[in-house]
């Protein structure tokens, strides 16, 4: 099967995607923004649309819509932004206007459909790239806010009475966010995001109890089932999101039942 | 510090106050609920401005390494990192993501210090309250402060915790010359391990000196 250029694109893609979802996942469990990334996603379905209706790569509107918007939240204080009230308004107006922007477009509803739940089968060697270097940026800024970003995300009172300065934090790490939500949604579709972003970190949790080995073995569940799904998917020819969702809800579930029996 | 005053907004919640704390010494500040304790203490720090007076440091290091053991803090039952997780992110030397050995080796001697090395590598959240309290003051002295702040760090604990919690504090200020302000409800507590006292009041009436000479009226309950 690594014959094909396609499935060659679609595993190296899928495999820089699932290293920085599985690392993000942990600070996005422990900031408690499972909720905001799924919010996040939608506006990215919003502007993968618009990115459709003007002619763009849907990664390339996807972008553009996550970034201002988590700069906005970043604005706008955490805080506020993460009450659900808030949270339902602003994806109420984003699926609208993707919907809008996707009945505007002459586009077939394919297209809405990859947007949605994802076809990494089919990524093109450009779409890699891209994919591959907004990686890289997300792994590098984070690694060089590691410490801080570890002390705000598991104790922020603590971080706050040692000088760290949490709202600088919050904004770099929202839009480190929106950039894996985009490129995550390459191989998931906005729609289940979370089946990357935040389940195998919350696998991790059940197993292991440090950060750096909760932040490896949530990339090992992202990058197993993240392949897997690939190859199950062109065996098949059944979505691949399908298989994903699948494998890691499995790796979750076994988590519950190990921490559960210990 | 120097007639102090401290306000959020258009209200003064302190007004005028000075004390001194000499190098070595354990300061309990006792004081209602909402006279200004934890506000006294986020001057200290620097995240609150004062608005009038000034806080001088012997030295500007001090400033800059100050423990602090907060009076709240969010980790219910669910926290995940290990006690030495949890006492590793006060860590901040180095930019590095990995611990180098020297680091690892300071973060050993500060639990053995308070006593954690038993439950070193068990999740925080399962921790009983005074585990849970050691180790906020084992991140608090990680960085070998030269004054520590405790903010009613007792206020959950039974009378033997509290104890030895405080004997722990005080070998660490006996064997460092840390300074050590404990803000605290507790009177006999206080009585009991401090040198001097600070006593706030509602009237924003202030008064400091050795313990000893500290004397409760009826009409002020603390
Ligand atoms: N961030 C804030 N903004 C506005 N007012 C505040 C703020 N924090 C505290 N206050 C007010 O300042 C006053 C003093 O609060 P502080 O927390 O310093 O009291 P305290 O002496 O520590 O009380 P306690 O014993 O209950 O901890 C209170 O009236 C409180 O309502
Ligand atoms: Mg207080």
């Amino acid at each position: 099967m690594l014959s094909f250029d396609f499935m060659r694109h679609a595993l190296v893609a899928g495999t820089f995607i699932s290293i920085i979802c599985g690392m993000m996942g942990v600070f996005v469990i422990a900031r408690g923004m499972s909720f905001l990334t799924h919010t996040l996603a939608e506006i990215g379905f919003a502007g993968a649309a618009f990115g459709l209706f003007i002619g763009w790569p849907a990664l390339n509107g996807m972008l553009l819509f996550t970034v201002l918007s988590s700069a906005m939240v970043g604005q706008l204080g955490v805080r506020s932004a993460r009450r659900e009230n808030v949270i339902s308004a602003v994806s109420a107006l984003f699926l609208g206007l993707g919907i809008l922007f996707i009945a505007l477009s002459d586009k077939s509803a394919t297209s809405a459909t990859s947007i949605l739940f994802g076809s990494v089968i089919g990524i093109s060697l450009s779409e890699v790239w891209q994919v591959v270097i907004l990686s890289i940026v997300v792994a590098v800024v984070t690694l060089l806010m590691y410490r801080q970003l570890k002390f705000d995300s598991f104790d922020s009172v603590g971080a706050r009475v040692n000088g760290i300065n949490g709202a600088i934090i919050s904004i770099v790490f929202l839009i480190m966010l929106a950039l894996s939500v985009s490129v995550a949604a390459q191989i998931v579709g906005s729609l289940l995001i979370f089946i990357l972003l935040t389940l195998p970190a919350a696998s991790a949790r059940y197993f292991v109890h440090s950060v750096s080995s909760m932040i490896a073995l949530s990339i090992g569940f992202a990058v197993a089932g993240t392949w897997l799904g690939i190859t199950l998917g062109y065996l098949t020819n059944w979505p691949t999101s399908f298989f994903i969702a699948t494998i890691e809800v499995i790796f979750y579930l076994i988590g519950l039942i190990w921490y559960k029996r210990s | 510090m120097s007639h102090l005053t401290a306000s959020y907004g258009p209200v003064n919640i302190i007004k005028d106050l000075s004390f001194k704390l000499a190098q070595g010494e354990f300061l309990s500040i006792i004081g209602e609920n909402g006279v200004g304790k934890t506000t006294l203490v986020r001057s200290l720090l620097g995240i609150l401005k004062p608005r009038a007076g000034k806080i001088d440091f012997a030295d500007n290091s001090i400033a800059h390494n100050i423990g602090y053991v907060p009076q709240s803090r969010n980790l219910d039952e669910e926290y995940p990192i290990t006690v030495r997780d949890f006492v590793s992110l006060n860590l901040r030397d180095s930019k590095l993501p990995w611990l180098s050995p020297n680091e690892k080796a300071k973060v050993t001697s500060i639990l053995k210090q308070t006593d954690l090395m038993k439950i070193a590598n068990r999740p925080l959240g399962q921790a009983s309250g005074g585990e849970k309290q050691r180790a906020y003051l084992a991140q608090a002295l990680l960085n070998s402060p030269k004054l520590l702040i405790l903010d009613e760090s007792t206020a959950s604990l039974d009378v033997e915790m509290k104890q030895e919690l405080l004997k722990l504090v005080v070998k660490f200020q006996k064997e460092n010359q840390t300074s050590v302000i404990f803000i605290t409800h507790d009177l006999p507590l206080a009585r009991r391990y401090s040198d001097s006292y600070l006593l706030m009041t509602k009237q924003q009436e202030y008064t400091t000196g050795p313990i000893n000479r500290l004397v409760i009226s009826e009409s002020e309950k603390v």
